[in-house]
């Protein structure tokens, strides 16, 4: 059964340093307060895995915390460059970052594996391409019935995985609505689990019977974060902001501006801002 | 005639490409405003898809992510990243795929991955998403990207998605059954693989432009065919409907615009 916790509490029994961590969500309900309260309690040597790094592993790479990051498309979406995730392999700043790089099919693939508990992933993937020669995750795996040649990536397993959704009941069942990515997947690969949702209600009435639901037997802690997929979005709670996402370029741009951002907005910060941040968001639109 | 950069040309051409049967994957940016141009002038009944899961959607704004709510707001349906990729890419429901680039080499070979060495990258790009794929699983490739030295390349330093690899049959050679790239639209003329070498060759040429902007602005000495035809100008209708959902786009993304980029 999922624990009711605080979000300090969740983060604290549940991301050790040098864990596997995989925070998922596909442009929607990324777990960005979860990711700040990670950067808050100083974890190190992470190796984060995450489809679309996007700007929560540019923070996370960019304090230090990563030692390895495993993914299949690292860029702000629409705008260009991670620029800390770029100065990570570029200059190993602020540390060395060790790179696993997929497509999003493989990526995709290895999280169903994962969630099945399967060893890996199959897929007709790569032809031609490039990766399988610098990645030796890579391989190859000839089909028993037909003998056609298959591309083979692991299973991802990660330690903890940690989501953001719209809403629990009580018990810590959750609901997930809209893009829901990969979410689900993620969570049922990994040995345990955070889920930061924008309402904890009586009675979770999904929409349809067949309505993403993960139970609270399948979900280790529940955390009430308002807010808490800002600047991403909660699809019927509040929008993305676009205009975040473009700024986000010149701030990460500098090694001073983003270190001085990170102090203002996630040391010297808390949970309870998201939900402020977000309604500007909404408001805005 | 009314005047129009070389960027509307581009975007305007490419829309052409699509018709109402298509079933067709979107990349993010051009190929994002190219499809719902298509979609908002001569193929209203298009199928645009975007890898976030996304089915059928009519975005009345251009998407900054491949995942903006306005897509789910206005799809179809709405499925989950694995049975995207599985069932409906590589399942082989997707007619066709349209793709940029960072890079391009002659066989349509794509790079969006490293310049310079993969271990000690010159510049690190965002990588392939689902474009290797993506090139692979759809029925055909479309690729629209500016016509520029930096981006029409001799060779590539990395291939992220396999084109025409080194032309002739080589996909048939890899066991694939789709087409691959069958046009490039650029802001300055329209490439086509030519049929048995797979090399990309000038087939129309837009209006104003010259044969020696092309050949200056490709790094690779480009071929063209016998008979070149010229890209029709864009029509008021076209242009109005791209200026249109540019101006939209553009105010809803400063967060200045009344609810369309609400979840």
């Amino acid at each position: 059964m999922a624990c009711i916790l605080s979000l300090a509490e969740a983060v604290a029994e549940n991301v050790k340093d040098g864990d596997t961590v995989a925070m998922e969500g596909f442009t929607h309900l990324i777990p960005y307060a979860a990711g700040h309260e990670v950067i808050r309690q100083g974890r190190k040597d992470l190796f984060l895995v995450r489809m679309t790094p996007d700007i929560l592993y540019d923070q996370l790479i960019g304090v230090g915390a990563a030692r390895g990051m495993k993914f299949s498309w690292g860029g702000n979406p629409g705008v260009g460059s991670l620029h800390r995730f770029r100065d990570a392999v570029e200059n190993q700043w602020p540390r060395p970052l060790e790179i696993e790089e997929h497509s999003h099919a493989a990526m995709a693939n290895a999280y169903e594996a994962g969630a099945a508990n399967l060893p890996f992933a199959m897929l007709r993937g790569y032809i031609g391409a490039d990766l399988p020669k610098v990645n030796p995750n890579i391989r190859q795996v000839a089909c028993p019935f037909t003998g056609e040649v298959l591309a083979a990536v692991p299973a991802i397993r990660p330690d903890v995985t940690i989501i953001h959704a719209q809403r629990a009941d009580r018990k810590g069942n959750v609901l997930l609505e809209g893009i829901v990515g990969v979410q689900k997947e993620a969570v049922l690969a990994a040995k345990r689990s955070i889920v930061t949702v924008e309402e904890i209600v009586d009675e979770l009435n999904p929409p349809s019977p067949n309505s993403v639901v993960l139970p609270t037997w399948a979900v280790t802690a529940v955390v009430h974060v308002p807010g808490g997929a800002f600047p991403s979005y909660a699809h019927g709670y509040y929008p993305r902001s676009n205009a975040f996402y473009i700024a986000w370029d010149e701030i990460a741009r500098d090694r001073e501006t983003f270190t001085a951002w990170i102090k203002e907005n996630v040391l010297d910060a808390k949970p309870e801002d998201f939900a402020r941040h977000a309604a500007k968001s909404a408001k805005a639109a | 005639m009314t005047d129009f950069t070389p960027t509307e040309m581009m975007t305007i051409a490419a829309s052409r490409e699509l018709s109402n049967d298509d079933v067709c994957f979107v990349g993010i940016g051009a190929p994002s405003a190219a499809c719902n141009v298509a979609r908002l002038t001569h193929a209203p009944d298009i199928t645009l898809i975007y890898e976030s899961g996304t089915v059928g959607t009519k975005p009345d704004v251009l998407p900054l992510s491949i995942g903006d709510g306005e897509l789910c707001d206005t799809a179809l349906f709405t499925v989950s990243v694995p049975e995207m990729f599985r069932y409906w890419l590589q399942g082989g429901r997707i007619t066709t795929g349209f793709l940029g680039g960072a890079q391009i080499d002659r066989f349509a070979n794509l790079n969006t991955t490293v310049v310079g060495p993969y271990d000690h990258p010159k510049v690190r790009l965002p990588g392939g998403g689902g474009a290797p794929e993506i090139a692979s699983n759809c029925g055909r490739i479309f690729i629209t990207m500016a016509l520029s030295k930096r981006g029409f390349v001799e060779k590539l330093p990395f291939i992220t998605s396999m084109g025409h690899g080194q032309g002739g049959n080589h996909r048939e050679r890899l066991g694939m059954k789709t087409k691959g790239p069958t046009r490039v639209i650029t802001d300055l003329c329209i490439l086509e693989p030519d049929p048995e070498t797979k090399e990309l060759t000038v087939v129309s040429i837009h209006h104003g432009v010259t044969r020696d902007e092309i050949v200056e602005n490709c790094g690779w000495a480009i071929k063209f065919v016998d008979t070149v035809i010229e890209t029709p100008v864009p029509t008021e209708t076209e242009l109005a409907v791209l200026r249109d959902i540019n101006a939209r786009t553009k105010k809803a993304h400063q967060g200045t615009d009344k609810g369309k980029e609400a979840a």
